[in-house]
Formats: C-alpha cells, structure tokens, sequence
C-alpha cells in the first residue's frame, strides 16, 4: 500500500487483482471493443482523407468567378408584363485580380492562390481535333494549388511562350508525346502552335483528356483576355472551413466563390453519412462494452457481499463502497483501452501489408495516432464508471445486516 | 447493575423492533432496557429466535430500532443519518463476527488495520504499527503478511479481534466468537477476549449459545421472546 493511494482504489485494485479470470476476461471483451472502434476510427479517417485528396488532385479548394451577369429591366412597374430573358455569360475578367490577389495572400486560412485564365479551344494536330480547356497558369503559384508538377508522367512543368502541358488522354488522342507540336485554336479564330514539353495524370479521365495547360500571357491572348483572369483558384489550410471562407469571400468581394463542398455536394454528403454510420456502429460497439463492464460488476457486488457487508461494519460509508464500484469500473475500461490500443495497432499493420494497390504500393496510408489512443482510453474510462454506476449503488444500497448473515 | 452512570457506554430504553408493516408486522424486540459500564464483559444468552441477533445489530449501528432510545457513549443515535451512524459504527464499535469475515484479498496485517484505514482514508506507517502490535498481542507477529485464507480458523478468529481492537472501541460486540471453532482454539478465543478486557477495561457484549461459555462472563443477561427475563451478575471466574 503506497500512501498516496486512498482506501477506495486500494480496494478496487485488490478486488480486480484477485477476481483473476473475470477481470482477465471482462478486460480482453472491452480490448476487442475498443480495438474495432480504434481501428475503424483509423480506416475511415484515413480512407476519407484519401477519398478527399484523390478528389481535390485536380480542383481547387476555393474557385473565384466574376460575378454572374444579370439582366435588369429598364422600367418595371406594376402595369407592365415583363419578361427577362436570361442572359448568356461571357468570358470575363475579375476586375482588380492583382490587388484581390494580394489581398487574398494575407489571409492566414488561405494557403496559396493562383490566377488562372481558361477557357474553351480546340487542340489540333494532323487530323485529330479534340475541344479542350485552355488553362493559363503562373505555374508555381498554381503548383501550390494543384500539386501539377508532382503528377507528370513525362517532361517537365514548363509553360514558357509556346508551351504547353496536355493531359495523358488527350496525348493519346492526338497521338503526341513530349517535343511533338500542337495548334490550339479558340472559337473565334485566334490560334497558337504550342509545343508539348509535359504530360500529366491527374486521376481524372476527364480532366486528363480536356485540360491543356499553358502560361497565362499566352492564354489571356489566345482567349482575348489582354491583362485579365477568368478565374482566381485557392488552396486552404484547413480543407472543412472552405465553405465558410468562401461565403466571407463572397460577401466581401461580391464575387462567386465556389467551395470544393458546394461543388461535390454529393460526394460530401457521402462521406458525412459515412461517418455517421460509422458513429452509430461506434455507439452500439460502446454501448455493448458498457453492458458487459456492468454484467461483470453486478455479478462481483453479488460476490462480495459479504465483503461488503464487512466494510460496511468496520465503518466503511456509502459513498466509499460506491467508489470502489466505480473505480473497478474506471480500471477496466482504462486497461481495455490499452490494450485495444495495441490490438487496433497491429490490425491496422496487418491491413497495410495485406491491402496493396497493384504496384504493391499501401492503398493508402493509415495509422493510431496518440491523440485516438488518448481518446479511447479516456472514453473507455468513463465508459467503465459509467456501467459501473449502477452496480455501484447495488453496493452502496446493500443492507449490511443482510450482507454479513450471507 | 442498577446504577446508570452517564458514563455508560451503552444504554437502550425502550427498544423495540418490528418487521413489516400493517397487519403483517410482526414484533421481534418488545421494549428492551440495558445499560453497559465501561469495562463490562457480559453474555448475552437465548434460545435461537429469541431476538439476540436483531438486538445485536441494533446495538452495532447496523439496524434501526423501530421505537426506543439508543446511546453509545451518551450519543444519542437516533438523531444521525446513514453517513453519521456508518462513522459512529467503525469508531466506538469493534465486531467479532462467528464465521471470521476477514476480507481475503488482504494480508492479516492489512486486515487489522482496515477499520483504521476506512476511516483515515489513506494509510500510513502508523496504522500498520498498530495493526502489527495487535497481531503480537494476539500471537500471530510471524502471521502477519498472510493472506487470511492461507490461516487456521482459529488463527483467522484472533485477527478478527485484532482487528475489532484496533480502533480503541468503547464497545465490542462478538457474535458466537468461538462458535465455528473446536474446543482448544475457542478456549485460547475466550481467553484473549478475556485478557483484553482485564487489561484495557474494553467493554464486551458475547451473544453465545454456550453455557459454560456464559457462565465464564461477569454478567448474563438472557433474552427470551424479545424480552430480557434474567440480568444477573456471575461471580468472576
């Protein structure tokens, strides 16, 4: 007996140590409770945040648009019909780009931002002709949005006067390969030859057959854009505050900020009623933990009754025999963590050298992090006093008349 | 025995216990009067059913008397909640109970200091000085970091006494102490209840079954059909 401890854990500890097996075994049931939570915890985070970057390889956190083009009656009263047609939108330039950029670049949340002229043409070469996306970039402010250079598979990110990068599909449309000409024309009848200096894959079959990446002075002539940009892309620190920042952005600027959220509304919502199903399993798996502690318990206040009883006549209050109850209760949610801590982890080790993608590359990588541990266990802790409550006032209640006659 | 001295260390008037409610009750204790002195040793003697353990619980704080007053050490009890009785209980009250009730998982050592350790809350290197005092007093010193299991009964009976002495109690109650043990052991029991008494003027009450057991007390008080028939003092042996 060490002095610091005080006689309720003393006698939580003693009633554990020597109630061997149950103890073993109602620590080896929260184990594998708390290992499944952990585990699932860890391969659903680390699946969604692979899902989200798979996604975002080839978007932008945040897009800024002019605002869109609205057409207003010259006189409306109350007596005249009125139809509006919709207007057709334009290619148009955000007004004031360089000082909107600037200003953007001060903003802590936002991590890069990168000007960007695009807009439609047609890509020829011999007798090919496919309709492409120009894109004109600052290719290293734009690398730090989409991580381009990262994701060529032939020749460099290089975007000087007459150079263009083209996706792996559209290389294969055409047929060209790196050093091979091209003749981007736009719908009015401007037209480049550009030369390929690299080929991309973004992990979009789309974006990789329409997107033609070239330096932004070249685009903004092609596209009669002299001096302006179409679009402005961010990237963010912290990818779930996008929507908030692009309605303050909106609100500021007037201009349209479209949020990777509200641009794969659907895609997020597949990943928040993903992690609400997993919430759910993550509950009941709790809950059932809970129930087991609890069984386990009631079953000891049974057991030692007559220890109870004893306690009780030598003194022992209610409260005291009820924490004794709730700290066993604590004890074996606490060491279950623990040790399902270390079932999840070597789980999860097992699941990377057996989930591989083809090349034999991990599928994606997954691991415990010290804060899910120090969760769990927390949170089994108070699992364990929880299910113990009940229990604990079986003991507290206990007649000790009734206890010690046995 | 008449004599109530407002130094009594127990003293019952009018107790009286019932079980159930309504028509169904049904009175086990019908209006018991008993004083005890400091330094008494009595026995208190009756046919199975007669009361005796529902007295004793009452006197050990376990229970509640339905109707009477009941004082230890001039406290009167009545007017305590469960928290104030509990704390009461392991302070003036040591229990020897007939079938030993040490708790397993502590050494013999660490038995006899429990009511300290309730009661203090965190132990200390003082409460285990007693606690070993005790055990030597009672002859088990070498026993000390046995687990009460890995004793004898009669070895287990004398921590249980070490243990209801540890707290210095005004009263110490034993029900049948020497009941479940054979004759040498209960004879060395009955002695080292009797040497504790003669030397700390602790006082006893002994519910036993035992003639001859009774009849080594000072005083015998019998209990029939929840009421006290005879109160005599007995020579001392």
């Amino acid at each position: 007996m060490k002095s610091w401890q005080p006689f309720e854990w003393i006698a939580a500890v003693r009633f554990l140590r020597e109630g061997r097996m149950q103890s073993l075994l109602i620590v080896i049931g929260v184990g594998v409770g708390v290992a499944v939570i952990v585990f699932m915890s860890a391969l659903l985070s680390g699946l969604q945040a692979n899902l989200i970057k798979r996604t975002l390889s080839s978007q932008a956190h945040i897009s800024l648009l002019p605002p869109e083009e609205i057409a207003r009656p010259q006189q409306a009263t109350e007596h005249t019909a009125l139809h509006l047609q919709k207007q057709a939108q334009r290619l148009r330039t955000i007004d004031q780009w360089q000082t909107l950029r600037t200003r953007l670049e001060s903003w802590p949340e936002i991590a890069a931002v990168s000007p960007v002229a695009s807009g439609p043409a047609f890509a020829v070469r011999g007798d090919a002709n496919k309709a492409v996306t120009l894109v004109g970039i600052e290719p290293d402010r734009y690398n730090r949005v989409i991580t381009l250079a990262e994701r060529l598979t032939a020749g460099q990110l290089r975007v000087g006067a007459g150079e263009a990068v083209i996706g792996i599909e559209l290389a294969k449309d055409l047929g060209a390969e790196v050093g091979d000409k091209l003749r981007l024309t736009t719908a009015d009848g401007r037209s480049d030859t550009l030369i390929v200096t690299g080929l991309f894959d973004l992990g979009n079959k789309g974006v990789n057959a329409r997107n033609v990446y070239i330096g932004l002075r070249t685009a903004q002539s092609l596209l009669d854009l002299v001096g302006g940009v179409s679009s402005i892309d961010l990237a963010l620190h912290d990818l779930d505050l996008a929507e908030n920042i692009a309605r303050r952005i909106n609100s500021e600027t007037g201009l349209t900020a479209d949020s990777w959220i509200k641009t794969n509304a659907q895609f997020v919502t597949a990943l928040t009623s993903q992690r609400v199903s997993s919430n759910v399993i993550r509950f009941f798996i709790a809950l059932s933990v809970a129930f087991g502690i609890a069984s386990v318990l009631v079953v000891s206040v049974i057991q030692r009754s007559k220890e109870i009883g004893i306690l009780r006549a030598m003194g022992a209050t209610q409260t005291q025999m009820r924490r004794i109850f709730l700290l066993q209760g604590g004890i074996v949610g606490f060491f279950g963590s623990l040790l399902g801590s270390l079932l999840a982890w070597s789980f999860l080790m097992l699941w990377q050298l057996l989930a591989r993608n083809a090349d034999g590359s991990p599928m994606f990588v997954i691991g415990v992090e010290p804060a899910l541990v120090a969760i769990a266990a927390t949170g089994a802790s108070l699992v364990g006093i929880l299910a113990a409550l009940l229990p604990a006032r079986r003991a507290a209640k206990l007649d000790p008349v009734v206890a010690i006659r046995g | 025995m008449a004599e109530t001295s407002k130094h009594a260390v127990l003293h019952l008037a009018n107790i009286r216990k019932s079980y159930g409610s309504g028509e169904i009750a049904s009175e086990i204790l019908h209006g018991i009067n008993l004083h005890l002195q400091r330094g008494e040793f009595a026995a208190l003697i009756g046919p199975s059913g007669s009361g005796k353990s529902t007295l004793l619980n009452l006197i050990g704080l376990l229970d509640r008397p339905t109707a009477g007053q009941l004082r230890i050490d001039d406290e009167d009890t009545g007017q305590l909640d469960d928290t104030g009785l509990t704390r009461l209980r392991g302070q003036r009250i040591g229990f020897v109970f007939q079938h030993h009730h040490l708790i397993p998982a502590f050494t013999a050592e660490e038995n006899v200091a429990m009511p300290m350790l309730i009661a203090q809350g965190h132990p200390n290197a003082a409460m285990f000085e007693r606690s070993r005092l005790l055990l030597d007093q009672v002859g088990l010193s070498e026993r000390k970091h046995h687990l009460a299991n890995q004793l004898s009964g009669g070895q287990q009976q004398r921590v249980a006494i070490a243990r209801a002495l540890v707290m210095n109690p005004s009263l110490v109650l034993a029900d049948e102490p020497t009941g479940n043990l054979d004759t040498h052991s209960a004879d060395e029991v009955f002695k080292l209840l009797r040497a504790v008494n003669r030397q700390q003027h602790t006082t006893f009450l002994i519910v036993t079954h035992d003639p001859r057991l009774a009849a080594r007390c000072d005083r015998i008080i019998e209990l029939v059909d929840g009421r006290i028939i005879a109160d005599r003092a007995h020579p001392a042996e």
